[in-house]
């Protein structure tokens, strides 16, 4: 199944490559990742989504706290989550079918950001499922680009886990009682 | 970036004395300022372009520089120098070819969890990026073997980089880190002040300890069982915990087997010792693993050379794992209870509320499993003439057995037979490379135990084929004036090999008949005293005149050529599953 983490990690060069290079090395196979800024500016936060099983899911938790760079990693796979990606969707779209384009992307309440005479550019933001139910609708009229940013998520609540991460205070793998996982 | 030269004398205030505790330093100057605080006293290293700011500085360090003839012989000296002493061992290269050179030692580091610091030298770091002249992307190359690694481009970064490298190489499950420090970093200047460069990890935890709930799901497996095993492994080296697994073993009434670079962790002859495990372990072993309701495993990690087929591995044990790297946890064998923490430390906490207990019916079992071996045993053969490298190690233990003696091996048949023949007793009294299996690790790693432990007597065991990777070793043997023994198990094939072919491949020995140097005459080119043995009884006398002879020896015994280490479990078949040496014993050498 697809697995969500959240990982933060120190802010400092090469720590992209390796949190990337671990799931390579362990032949672990990553769907998406994304990475950015958080409101702390030493501390930078990925997204990782990769189908691994559970006892999977263990080890790439363990294997990503063997590296010094990272602060904290959740899986946040069975936790209540905001869960969002984008994509931008060139889509064929002459003055016939121009409309219904429109209409769709209503629909799922998706915006238009470019027109031109023969498409039109479509910006959609969700989950994946939405985004996907999307595109299945415009696939008949013709997709001429897309591209996705990969999922970014946030665990519902008023909990903020940026201070536990720079507060080297690591949250307690409390679901099932192990403690191995910090 | 503080290349500035302040001079903190121009405001010599009383209040601005007292507090300057700082002194302008270059980077290459800091560097060896910051190792002789981490206890470094000496160093394996190769110089070059790169690297040569940090040499030129070392003529003001108190630490003594070991001249090594190839970069991987530094890395496996301080691997070495690690294994033997318990400290950090520490190798130089400039950069380029001299840090790529490093990257065999680096990795036989990490998979056997040595703590090495390996310092390179990088170009400028305005070069950095435009493949410069010997310029590699070490870190990037090291990535992946290394337990972290550094990229240090200003002076000012040189000390605590150095600091926390030798944290993270030492704490936890230790391993290798590599620091590559550019030319300019080393030629920089900037204010030194060890205090303030305090390592700064938040992200780094290596002292975990499991819950309370778990040591009591622990302890009931332990008083529930009827057919224990110990599996001991490295980790009670590395956590100091000898003197606590025997107590542990004792109470308990458990026996104990071990896994190779496990061997010395516990005693040889302790009666509850059972001897190795695994591929080449003693049958009576691997049966009784098999047979086991309950396996202990202490800082070890089921390696596939242990457990063989895991489908069929000790179908009917439950598994309690201790055990300081929670990714191991469950990776190979999944356990019922995990313990995740420093062994010596989760052991004292057990140790209280173990009951003790009568386990004879369990122990007299296995005492019979052992009956069929003892008439398998080589050293039961009468002396027909053929020399057998088992002759050669157990003649080597007798009379080494007392005295202060580290053995290093390298890998392959005569690994295996070391393993086998040589009864450990101590800890650290066995070096050899177990995870990566590094041929050429045996000579540059016996220097690098020999400089720890100048006191111990060194025996390299080796072969004829891994001597030859790393023999250049032999000149800074004869440089640094070290009294080393060598013996030279040499068959004239690449045996491991050879006996995979005559077992798995139809006796097609394709490129392993090795076609090799005088060895006696080449130690006499290094000035080296040389014997050769070709016959039984004279094994003794030559042991004898090595250790008599005021500096280093070199014996090459001439061993059968294709003999075969029993028993043996094919790679993936079950550990129980065993190819034992044919009974009784017949020569297993062809005499066409």
């Amino acid at each position: 199944m697809l697995n969500t983490f959240m990982v933060y990690v120190e802010n400092k060069p090469g720590v992209l490559t390796r949190v990337a290079s671990l799931f390579r090395r362990r032949a672990f196979n990553i769907d998406s990742l994304t990475v950015g800024r958080t409101e702390k500016p030493e501390v930078s936060r990925m997204t990782i989504t990769v189908d691994a099983d559970r006892d999977q899911a263990r080890r790439i938790e363990a294997n990503l706290y063997k590296l010094v760079n990272v602060l904290l990693v959740e899986n946040i796979t069975h936790q209540p989550a905001i869960v969002r990606d984008l994509a931008l969707i060139r889509v064929s779209a002459t003055h016939d079918a121009r409309s219904h384009v429109l209409e769709l992307a209503n629909v799922f309440r998706a915006r238009v950001v470019d027109l031109s005479a023969e498409s039109l550019t479509i910006e959609i933001t969700g989950g994946e499922d939405k985004i996907d139910g999307l595109l299945d609708v415009l696939r008949p009229y013709g997709i001429l680009e897309m591209v996705r940013t990969g999922i970014v998520a946030m665990r519902r609540g008023s909990k903020s886990n940026g201070a536990a991460a720079t507060e080297n205070t690591a949250l307690g793998a409390a679901d099932d009682g192990v403690s191995y996982s910090v | 970036m503080t290349d500035q030269k302040t001079t903190p004398a121009t405001s010599n205030t009383a209040e601005t004395k007292t507090k300057t505790k700082t002194t302008t330093m270059t980077g290459a100057s800091i560097l060896w300022e910051c190792l002789e605080r981490e206890g470094v006293k000496h160093v394996f290293g190769y110089p070059g372009g790169a690297i040569l700011p940090a040499y030129d500085a070392l003529k003001h360090s108190k630490i003594h520089h070991v001249l090594v003839r190839h970069e991987q012989g530094a890395t496996h000296m301080a691997d070495g120098y690690a294994r033997a002493s318990g400290e950090v061992g520490v190798a130089v290269a400039t950069s380029g070819p001299g840090a790529t050179n490093m990257v065999t030692g680096i990795a036989t580091a990490m998979l056997d969890s040595i703590p090495i610091v390996c310092i390179t030298g990088q170009v400028g770091s305005k070069l950095i990026g435009s493949d410069a002249f010997q310029e590699t992307d070490i870190t990037g190359v090291t990535l992946p073997i290394t337990k972290h690694n550094y990229l240090v481009t200003h002076a000012s970064e040189v000390a605590r980089t150095i600091r926390e490298a030798f944290y993270v190489a030492r704490s936890g499950r230790p391993g290798p880190v590599l620091v590559d420090i550019t030319k300019d970093a080393q030629q920089g200047t900037c204010e030194f002040d060890w205090d303030a460069a305090k390592p700064q990890l938040p992200g780094y935890r290596p002292d975990l300890s499991p819950a309370p709930a778990e040591y009591a799901q622990a302890l009931e497996l332990i008083h529930n069982s009827k057919r224990p095993v110990i599996l001991a492994g490295h980790g009670i080296i590395v956590s100091g915990a000898m003197r606590e697994v025997r107590d542990f073993a004792e109470r308990a009434g458990i026996p104990v087997a071990l896994t190779l670079l496990g061997l010395g962790a516990f005693p040889a002859s302790h009666p509850l010792n059972l001897g190795m495990m695994g591929m080449h372990g003693e049958a009576w072993v691997n049966h009784t693993i098999q047979e086991a309701d309950l396996l202990l495993a202490f800082g070890m990690r089921f390696d596939d050379r242990v457990t063989g087929d895991l489908k069929t591995y000790a179908p009917n044990a439950k598994k309690i794992h201790i055990e300081i790297d929670p990714a191991e946890i469950n990776k190979n064998v999944k356990v019922d209870v995990p313990l995740v923490g420093d062994l010596r430390e989760v052991l004292l906490e057990l140790m209280p509320k173990v009951e003790s207990i009568d386990r004879s019916e369990w122990l007299d079992s296995i005492d019979r499993l052992k009956g069929d071996s003892a008439v398998r045993d080589i050293q039961n053969l009468p002396d027909s003439g053929h020399l057998y490298a088992a002759h050669v190690i157990n003649d080597l233990w007798h009379q080494t057995r007392d005295g202060n003696t580290i053995v290093v091996t390298d890998v392959g048949q005569h690994q295996m037979w070391e393993a086998q023949y040589y009864k450990h007793e101590k800890p650290r009294s066995l070096i050899t490379s177990g995870g990566l299996g590094t041929m050429g690790f045996a000579l540059p790693a016996a220097i690098g135990a020999k400089v720890a432990c100048p006191e111990a007597e060194v025996w390299v065991v080796v072969g004829d084929g891994g001597f030859q990777m790393t023999m250049c070793e032999l000149a800074t043997l004869v440089q640094e004036n070290l009294k080393i023994h060598i013996a030279i198990i040499n068959n004239g094939f690449l045996g491991m090999v050879r006996q995979w072919q005559e077992f798995f491949y139809d006796r097609n020995y394709a490129a392993t008949p090795l076609l090799n140097p005088d060895f006696a005459k080449l130690a006499g080119a290094y000035g080296i005293r040389s014997m050769t043995v070709s016959e039984r009884s004279q094994v003794v006398p030559a042991v004898q005149a090595a250790r008599q002879h005021e500096g280093p020896m070199l014996i090459d015994f001439k061993v059968e050529q294709e003999d075969t280490v029993y028993p043996m479990v094919a790679a993936g078949a079950a550990l129980h599953d065993m190819i034992r040496r044919p009974s009784p014993i017949v020569e297993t050498a062809e005499d066409e």
